[in-house]
C-alpha cells in the first residue's frame, strides 16, 4: 500500500512534476497548468478514454497514450506538444467532426462549446470532409433537457453520470459503430432529482437547457456567484444575467458544498422570479379594494396598523412567521422589530408540530459533521426523510458513503424509492415509527433503567430489523442518525428527535438534522424563534410557536415569504388564521388570491437573485451573496423594508447601511454567545405529555403530507419547467389495496378525503408503498390545499 | 536679364489668362460628366453597402436564424436582438433592431452573417423625420428585402465569384 502513496517524479513537456504513483496523468498535467485537450474526461466521473483527444507521446512507447487512462510512473517523459501528439490530436478532431454538425449559429452551446474551443485550438482548419453527415433523431427527455442528438460525440459522460451520481441509468449508449446513439431505449422523461447537470457535463450541444433554450448566447451573458435558494445544502451556483434578467443558473465549485453539482430544484427555479403573479408594488387594501402604493404610505400604514393591534390588545397579540428559507439578516430584523414591540410569538417553523424539547436544543439543529465527512459514514440510519426529493446533495453525499460501502437503513413512513441499495427499511404509520425508534434504542441497550424516562417502554421486545439497525450501529465505525423533513414535521417530533439522541449516545453515532428550508440554522442563529434571542440566547417566558400562532389565532400577524395556506403544518388553520386576524401584513414576493382575501398591506420582497444576505447551511457554513439582478417594480430586499419599518415604528438600533453590517452584528453576538454549545446536537431529555391530537373515530387513517421536492416554497412553485416534472406532485390520495378493498375503492376511481370538515374529492391510486391505514396525500399542491394536518387524521370514504 | 523680359511679355500679354481659359473652354466642349440627380443617377457597386435588408428563402420563410454573430461583430453597437423558439421549434428573433444613427456601414454584419440574411442593400436614399424613423425593426428590414430582393440577389450573385 505504501508504494501506492508514493511521490514519483515524471517530465512533461520537459518540466519535471512531483506526483503521486497512479494518479492519472491528465490530473497531474491539469495541476500543473499544462493543457491537454479531452471531451470524455471528467474528473467526477470514471475514465472511459473513448473519445482520443488526450492522445500524449510517453517515450519509449511506440504508440501515443490516452493521457486519462494512463498512470504516472516513476521517470516517465511526456511530450503534449510533439509532431506526433499534435498529429494524432489534428486526426482526432477530424474523425470527430465527420459527423458533427456545422449548426454552431443556432446551438445553445455555441461560445462554451468544448469541441468548438478544442477544435480551434488543435484541430485542422479546412474540412476535407465531402460525404453525408448521419443524422440522428432527437430524444424527448422531458421538460428540462432539450436534445439535439445529432451533435452527439458519444463521450458518455452523460452515461455515466446516471449510473455514478444520479444513481439512475437513464441513458444509454444503443447501437455500434456509426449507429451508435445516446438515448433511453424506450421514449421516457428524465426523473433524477440531478438531471440538469447533464446539460453542463456534455461538451457539445447534445443536452441543453429546455427553458433556457434559444433565449442568448453566452458572450452576452454576465456572470454573478450566487448561493441556491431551496435546500439545507446551499449549493454554490452561478447566476447567468443579460440585461436585468436571470437568464439561467449553473453550478459554482466548490469541494466542501456542492462540489460540481447542483439540483435541478436549484438550477431552474430561476423561472419563478418571473412569474406573473410577481408582486410589483405594495399595495394597501381600502375598503375592500386593492391600490398600489407608493413604499412611504405603505410603510407608515404597516406601522401604524402594527401599533393599533399593540395598543389595543398588547404586543402578544402579534404574530410574526418566516420563510425557513428567508435570509440570516431578514430573521434577524425580524425578530429585532417583534421583539422591539414587546412580542416573541416569532417562528420559522412553519411545518413543525412539536415543540416540547425546544429549550433543550443546540445553537442551531444541524447536520453534526460536514458534508465530506458524511460521504465517508459506515452506517446511516435515516429517520424520516425522502432524502432524495428533499436534500439531492446531501443524498448525493449519501450515495457517495454507500459506493464506499457504506449500509444504509431508513425508517419512513412511505417506501420511497432511493438512488441506491437500502440494507433494510422500516416502513410504518407515522404513529408507529416511535414504537421502532424505541425498539432500536431498547435493543442498543436493554437494561437502561433511564430508559422509560425518556418514553422508552420497559416491555419494549425490539423485533428481529431493529435489533439488526442496533447492531449495525453499535458495531459500524462511522455511524450516523440523519433526521428529515418528515422527522421535523412529525406530530410527535420531539419524542423522535429525544429517541433518536438515546440511541445515538448509546451507538457512538453521529446524530444530524436535516435543517428546513434554506435557512432553517440560521433561523435559529438569528432568533427567528418564540423562546430564543439571536445567538440563542433563552428566553424566561418564550413566546408563542407557528402551531400555536396559528391554532390560537392572532390579532396581527407579519409573514415574511409565507404563504401560510400552503406552507403551514396546518393548511387550513393557518387559512382560518389569517382570515380571523384583525391586521395581517405581508412581505411577499408574490400577490396570490387567498392573500388577497387576508391580507392588509402587502410589501413586494427581493428574492434570492435580487437579494443580498446569508445563508447557513445544515453544515454550518455562512455563505453570504450579494444580488445579480436589480429586483422588478418596486420591489425592494426584506431587510430593507424591516429596516425602515422599525424606523417608523420608533425602535431604536436600526441605523443599518448595508446588509453585511447586519450580518457583522451578528457574528459578534454568536461570537460572544457562551450557551448553548455550538454545534452540539440534541440530547436526550424528558418530554412532557404532548396533548394527543382529538381521536375518536375507530377507523382513523392517518395522513401522511410530505412536501414534493418541487412544492416546498414558493419560488419553486412558480418555476414552469419544474411543474411539469413527474416530481411535481400529483394530487391523488395513495393507499395499499388493503385499505383500499376495506374502503371498496377501486384504483383511478374518486375518493373524498375530509380533514377537519374540509373535503376534496381526489382521484385514488392504489400504491404498496403506503402502510396500512394510512393514505398518502402530498401537501403544498393545488389540489390538497385547504386540508388539515399533513400528518394528522383523516377520512377518505367513496 | 533673358527672364526679366520674358516676365514682362508673359505679363503684359495675359497669357496666364489665355493658359486657364484654354483649360476651361476645353471642358466647355468637351463630353459632360455630371450627374443630373435626381433625374439621372450615378452607376454603383454591388458592393455598395447602403440600407440594411433581412432576406428570405425563395420559399418566403425568412433567412435570419438568431445567432447574434452580427450583433457581436457590430462595432457601434448599432444592432439588438432578442432570440426565441418559434411555434415549429426552430431558433428565430423576436426582435431584431438596427439604429442607422448609430450604424457605420463598416458591412461587418453581412460578413458575419452565416447565413446571407442580413445584407446592406443598394439603398442610399431614405431619411428620417423623427429618430424612430431610422430604427429599422425586423418588419422594416423584412420589407426591404422583399421589395429589393431581385436587386439584392443580383449584387450577391455578381460579387459571389470573388468571395
Amino acid at each position: 500500500m505504501s508504494d501506492q502513496q508514493q511521490l514519483v517524479t515524471i517530465e512533461i513537456d520537459g518540466i519535471p512534476l512531483q506526483a503521486e504513483r497512479g494518479a492519472p496523468l491528465i490530473d497531474v498535467a491539469d495541476a500543473a497548468g499544462i493543457t491537454i485537450p479531452r471531451f470524455c474526461y471528467h474528473k467526477k466521473l470514471s475514465v472511459a478514454a473513448n473519445c482520443r483527444m488526450c492522445l500524449v507521446e510517453v517515450e519509449r512507447v511506440p504508440k501515443p497514450l490516452p493521457a486519462c487512462s494512463t498512470p504516472v510512473n516513476d521517470g516517465m517523459r511526456v511530450h503534449t506538444r510533439s509532431p506526433m501528439v499534435l498529429a494524432a490530436q489534428k486526426a482526432v478532431m477530424e474523425f470527430l467532426l465527420i459527423n458533427h454538425p456545422l449548426d454552431c449559429p443556432i446551438c445553445d452551446q455555441g461560445g462554451e462549446c468544448e469541441l468548438q474551443d478544442v477544435s480551434m485550438a488543435f484541430g485542422g482548419d479546412v474540412s476535407r470532409f465531402r460525404e453525408r453527415k448521419r443524422v440522428v433523431r432527437n430524444k424527448n427527455l422531458g421538460p428540462l433537457v432539450a436534445t439535439d442528438m445529432t451533435r452527439c460525440i458519444h463521450c458518455t459522460r452523460c452515461v455515466r453520470f446516471g449510473e455514478e451520481i444520479a444513481g439512475e441509468r437513464e441513458l444509454g449508449l444503443i447501437g455500434r459503430g456509426e449507429n451508435a446513439e445516446i438515448g433511453t431505449f424506450i421514449e421516457k422523461t428524465l426523473t433524477s432529482e440531478l438531471s440538469g447537470n447533464i446539460i453542463d457535463l456534455c461538451p457539445v450541444g447534445a443536452l441543453t437547457s429546455k427553458p433556457f433554450r434559444y433565449l442568448a448566447r453566452t458572450w452576452e451573458i454576465q456572470q454573478f456567484p450566487g448561493v441556491a435558494p431551496h435546500d439545507a445544502v446551499g449549493s454554490n451556483i452561478y447566476i447567468h444575467v443579460k440585461g436585468d434578467r436571470v437568464m439561467r443558473v449553473v453550478p459554482r465549485e466548490n469541494e466542501a458544498v456542492n462540489e460540481v453539482w447542483i439540483s435541478d430544484r436549484d438550477r431552474f427555479s430561476y423561472q419563478g422570479l418571473y412569474s406573473e403573479d410577481r408582486l410589483q408594488a405594495p399595495m394597501i387594501k381600502q375598503e375592500g379594494r386593492w391600490q398600489s402604493v407608493d413604499w412611504e404610505t405603505a410603510l407608515i400604514a404597516a406601522a401604524a396598523g402594527l401599533q393599533h393591534v399593540v395598543q389595543n390588545d398588547g404586543p402578544d397579540a402579534i404574530g410574526a412567521l418566516a420563510s425557513p428559507s428567508a435570509t440570516l439578516e431578514e430573521f434577524y430584523l425580524l425578530q429585532k422589530v417583534a421583539r422591539g414591540l414587546g412580542c416573541h410569538n416569532v417562528d420559522h417553523r412553519l411545518l413543525a408540530q412539536d415543540f416540547r424539547d425546544q429549550a433543550h436544543a443546540p445553537l442551531f439543529p444541524w447536520l453534526g459533521q460536514s458534508l465530506a465527512e458524511l460521504g465517508k459514514a459506515d452506517v446511516i440510519l435515516l429517520v424520516g426523510s425522502n432524502c432524495r426529493k428533499e436534500q439531492p446533495l446531501i443524498n448525493h453525499r449519501i450515495r457517495q458513503a454507500v459506493r464506499r460501502g457504506a449500509r444504509i437503513f431508513v425508517l419512513n413512513p412511505i417506501d420511497y424509492p432511493f438512488n441506491y441499495p437500502l440494507t433494510k427499511r422500516l416502513i410504518a404509520n407515522p404513529k408507529e415509527m416511535i414504537t421502532h425508534l424505541a425498539g432500536i434504542a431498547k435493543a442498543l441497550n436493554p437494561k437502561d433503567p433511564s430508559a422509560e424516562a425518556i418514553g422508552i417502554p420497559p416491555n419494549a421486545s425490539p423485533k428481529e430489523v431493529e435489533r439488526e439497525i442496533a447492531e449495525a450501529l453499535r458495531t459500524g465505525a462511522r455511524c450516523v442518525i440523519l433526521l428529515g423533513d418528515i422527522a421535523t414535521a412529525h406530530p410527535q417530533a420531539a419524542h423522535l428527535r429525544t429517541l433518536s439522541a438515546y440511541i445515538a449516545d448509546h451507538s457512538e453515532s453521529t446524530l444530524g438534522t436535516l435543517t428546513m428550508g434554506t435557512n432553517g440554522a440560521g433561523a435559529w442563529i438569528a432568533g427567528a424563534l418564540p423562546h430564543r434571542k439571536a445567538a440563542g440566547q433563552n428566553l424566561e417566558t418564550p413566546g408563542l410557536d407557528a402551531d400555536t400562532m396559528i391554532a390560537q389565532g392572532r390579532k396581527g400577524y407579519v409573514l415574511l415569504g409565507v404563504e401560510p395556506e400552503i406552507d403551514c403544518a396546518n393548511s387550513h388553520l393557518a387559512a382560518e388564521a389569517m382570515i380571523n386576524a384583525e391586521f395581517v401584513v405581508s412581505l411577499t414576493a408574490y400577490r396570490t388570491r387567498p392573500m388577497e382575501d387576508y391580507a392588509d398591506i402587502l410589501l413586494p420582497i427581493a428574492l434570492f437573485a435580487e437579494n443580498t444576505g446569508t445563508f447557513v447551511n445544515a453544515a454550518g457554513s455562512w455563505q453570504s451573496f450579494a444580488s445579480a439582478v436589480t429586483p422588478p417594480g418596486e420591489t425592494r430586499p426584506a431587510w430593507k423594508i424591516l429596516r425602515v419599518l422599525a424606523n417608523l415604528l420608533d425602535l431604536n438600533g436600526f441605523d443599518y447601511m448595508d446588509a453585511t453590517q447586519i450580518r457583522d452584528e451578528l457574528q459578534v453576538l454568536v461570537q460572544n454567545a457562551d450557551s448553548p454549545e455550538k454545534k452540539d446536537r440534541w440530547r436526550p431529555e424528558k418530554l412532557g405529555e404532548k396533548v394527543a391530537e382529538k381521536t375518536n373515530d375507530k377507523q382513523q387513517l392517518t395522513r401522511i403530507g410530505d412536501m414534493p421536492i418541487h412544492a416546498v416554497d414558493p419560488l419553486v412553485r412558480r418555476a414552469a419547467s419544474l411543474q411539469k416534472t413527474p416530481d411535481a406532485g400529483e394530487g391523488v390520495i395513495r393507499i395499499n389495496s388493503k385499505l383500499a378493498g376495506l374502503l371498496g375503492i377501486w384504483e383511478g376511481e374518486s375518493a373524498s378525503a375530509v380533514q377537519d370538515g374540509i373535503e376534496k374529492t381526489l382521484p385514488v391510486v392504489i400504491d404498496e408503498r403506503v402502510p396500512d391505514q394510512c393514505a398518502w396525500l402530498p401537501a403544498g399542491i393545488p389540489s390538497s390545499m385547504g386540508l388539515g394536518l399533513r400528518f394528522g387524521s383523516i377520512e377518505i370514504s367513496r | 536679364m533673358y527672364y526679366r523680359i520674358r516676365h514682362y511679355v508673359k505679363s503684359f500679354s495675359l497669357w496666364e489668362l489665355l493658359k486657364g481659359l484654354n483649360l476651361t473652354g476645353h471642358y466647355l466642349f468637351a463630353e459632360k460628366f455630371t450627374v443630373r440627380y435626381p433625374e439621372e443617377k450615378a452607376p454603383q457597386s454591388p458592393r455598395f453597402r447602403g440600407q440594411h435588408a433581412l432576406r428570405r428563402y425563395p420559399d418566403g420563410e425568412e433567412r435570419c436564424i438568431a445567432c447574434k454573430l452580427c450583433e457581436a461583430v457590430c462595432p457601434a453597437l448599432a444592432i439588438t436582438i432578442e432570440s426565441g423558439v418559434r411555434e415549429d421549434g426552430s431558433r428565430r428573433t423576436t426582435r431584431y433592431d438596427i439604429d442607422l444613427v448609430k450604424c457605420i456601414f463598416c458591412g461587418f454584419c453581412q460578413e458575419a452573417c452565416p447565413v446571407d440574411a442580413i445584407v446592406e442593400s443598394p439603398i442610399y436614399e431614405y431619411f428620417g423625420n423623427q429618430r424612430d424613423d431610422l430604427l429599422m425593426t425586423k418588419e422594416r428590414l423584412l420589407a426591404v428585402g422583399e421589395t429589393w430582393q431581385k436587386k439584392i440577389d443580383g449584387n450577391l450573385a455578381q460579387d459571389s465569384k470573388y468571395r
